[in-house]
């Protein structure tokens, strides 16, 4: 009852702010209809409907890292927080209260991307439906990742942090907007120690198919997701005792 | 009756002492204000009243549950209301309210009901559809102190509920916590004088984390030989000074 009370709070506060819809569906959403249309007139095989929608849906949710951790950064410079560890609220509904409302928003990201996918030509298969439920363990990653730059940076080195440097990684070493195999080396080696490469790769076997090639990809994804939520349990813990 | 008893309490941060071995006693439904200049230990005494920080040594105790050993039963009947202005921005006042409500596990009806009846009590009517970040400082502030009423708490703390306010919406405000009074054990920290003697039942006035004197303030000016509460208080804590 108060973790949904809070979910439903934070649920709010994220869907009323415009940026946060422009940048979380309309960003994405453009880069899909420009990107096609480029394969229209040059055709490369990266950025084919196929290969290019799970590259997109997984890129959209490190917007979701940077709205957890602007909300959570900004409760805590308002006092918000501190009002609430006041009242019997536990550190899991703190948690729950922070990482739930923003999953079925990465899942409402991820079905839009793929109906207009759809519209732009994509195969309507029941593999979308696949790719749709097997976000969430990706979306965990991001709200993780999310949660631990809210209960450490202010709200102003988030936008920083969160908007400039985490979505440039994300970009860069998830081989959504060049191949990876091109560049080579180091790149190639540290974007597979990575877990961007791991969950696009992920979407797109289960998208194409190719179920044997999902667990390869899913362990990292979900390695990297259990790490991060524990380390962003630990370190609001932390601030929570400290505010 | 007592709702408050600190024995003792004590408060260290490395090599620095915030608040010194604090005894003290309030009575239920009493207004205490707690004065000091800044860094004299008033916050962190709230913190650790409002179970935020565990004291170093020492224990109080509200209504009887310690602080040390019972924080959930202490929060049960307390509410704070933050120096900084702690709403929801992107909430509408109607909203924040159900938000405390939902926090404090209320079912639908009486969330309905105290919602109904704390916008009447503190005049919120006219806004409440209206968003919390639109709202003047005045307003956010009496959103605030309705955001900790609503639980119906025994005991609230007010951490310096008229800073920055204009006269009107403070003279507002201060109408409000007086119709507190008797009700409510009141705790408040202020750095205005003449808020801490219109509104206070007692006061404390703080310094270097311990309580220099404690009595009203009619009292403290007697013991300080002035007819300015002002100049009562410098007199005090200058004296410690020497």
């Amino acid at each position: 009852m108060r973790m949904l009370a809070f979910a439903k709070r934070n649920a709010l506060e994220i869907l009323r702010d415009p940026l946060n819809l422009i940048f979380g569906l309309g960003f994405p959403l453009v880069l899909l209809i420009l990107m096609n249309a480029i394969q229209s007139s040059i055709p490369v095989p990266l950025f084919e409907l196929s290969r290019l929608v799970p590259g997109i849906t997984v890129f959209g949710l490190s917007f979701m890292t940077l709205f957890s951790a602007s909300l959570i950064a900004k409760d805590r410079k308002s006092a918000l927080l501190c009002r609430l560890y006041t009242t019997k609220m536990t550190p899991t509904d703190f948690i729950l209260g922070y990482t739930l409302p923003v999953l079925p928003l990465c899942a409402a990201q991820c079905v839009i991307c793929y109906a207009v996918a759809i519209a732009l030509g994509l195969d309507m298969t029941v593999h979308i439906l696949y790719a749709v439920l097997l976000i969430v363990p990706v979306s965990v990653f991001y709200i993780a990742l999310g949660l631990l730059c809210g209960s450490v940076l202010s709200d102003k080195q988030v936008g920083g942090i969160c908007g400039a440097l985490l979505s440039n990684l994300s970009a860069w070493l998830s081989g959504v907007w060049f191949d990876l195999e091109l560049v080579g080396g180091f790149f190639r080696r540290l974007a597979s120690y990575l877990p961007f490469l791991h969950a696009v790769e992920l979407e797109r076997a289960v998208l194409a198919g190719n179920f044997e090639a999902i667990l390869p990809h899913l362990l990292p994804v979900l390695g990297y997701a259990a790490v991060f939520l524990i380390l962003a349990v630990v370190l609001f813990l932390r601030q929570m005792k400290n505010s | 009756m007592e709702a408050i008893r600190l024995e003792a309490l004590s408060k260290k941060y490395k090599d620095t002492v915030a608040v010194d071995s604090l005894s003290l006693t309030i009575r239920k439904g009493e207004l205490f204000s707690l004065l000091g200049v800044n860094g004299a230990g008033k916050s962190t005494t709230i913190k650790m009243l409002s179970c935020l920080t565990k004291p170093t040594s020492g224990n109080a105790f509200l209504g009887g549950k310690s602080i040390c050993r019972e924080p959930a039963d202490v929060k049960a009947q307390i509410a704070v209301s933050p120096q900084e202005t702690a709403v929801a921005p992107g909430l509408s006042v109607r909203e924040n309210l159900a938000l405390m409500c939902g926090v404090q596990g209320f079912s639908r009806d009486r969330k309905r009901t105290k919602i109904a009846e704390i916008s009447h009590q503190l005049g919120l009517d006219s806004v409440m559809e209206k968003r919390a970040e639109t709202l003047s400082g005045g307003w956010k502030r009496r959103l605030s102190i309705a955001m900790a009423l609503i639980s119906e708490p025994q005991i609230l703390f007010l951490d310096e509920p008229t800073l920055g306010l204009d006269v009107l919406a403070r003279s507002e405000l201060w109408d409000l916590i007086r119709s507190l009074k008797g009700k409510v054990t009141v705790i408040l920290t202020t750095h205005y004088m003449e808020e801490a003697e219109a509104l206070s039942d007692r006061i404390g006035i703080m310094r270097d984390g311990r309580l220099l004197i404690c009595d009203t303030a009619e009292a403290i000016k007697r013991t300080a030989g002035t007819d300015s509460f002002e100049e009562a208080f410098i007199r005090i804590v200058k004296e410690v000074e020497k």
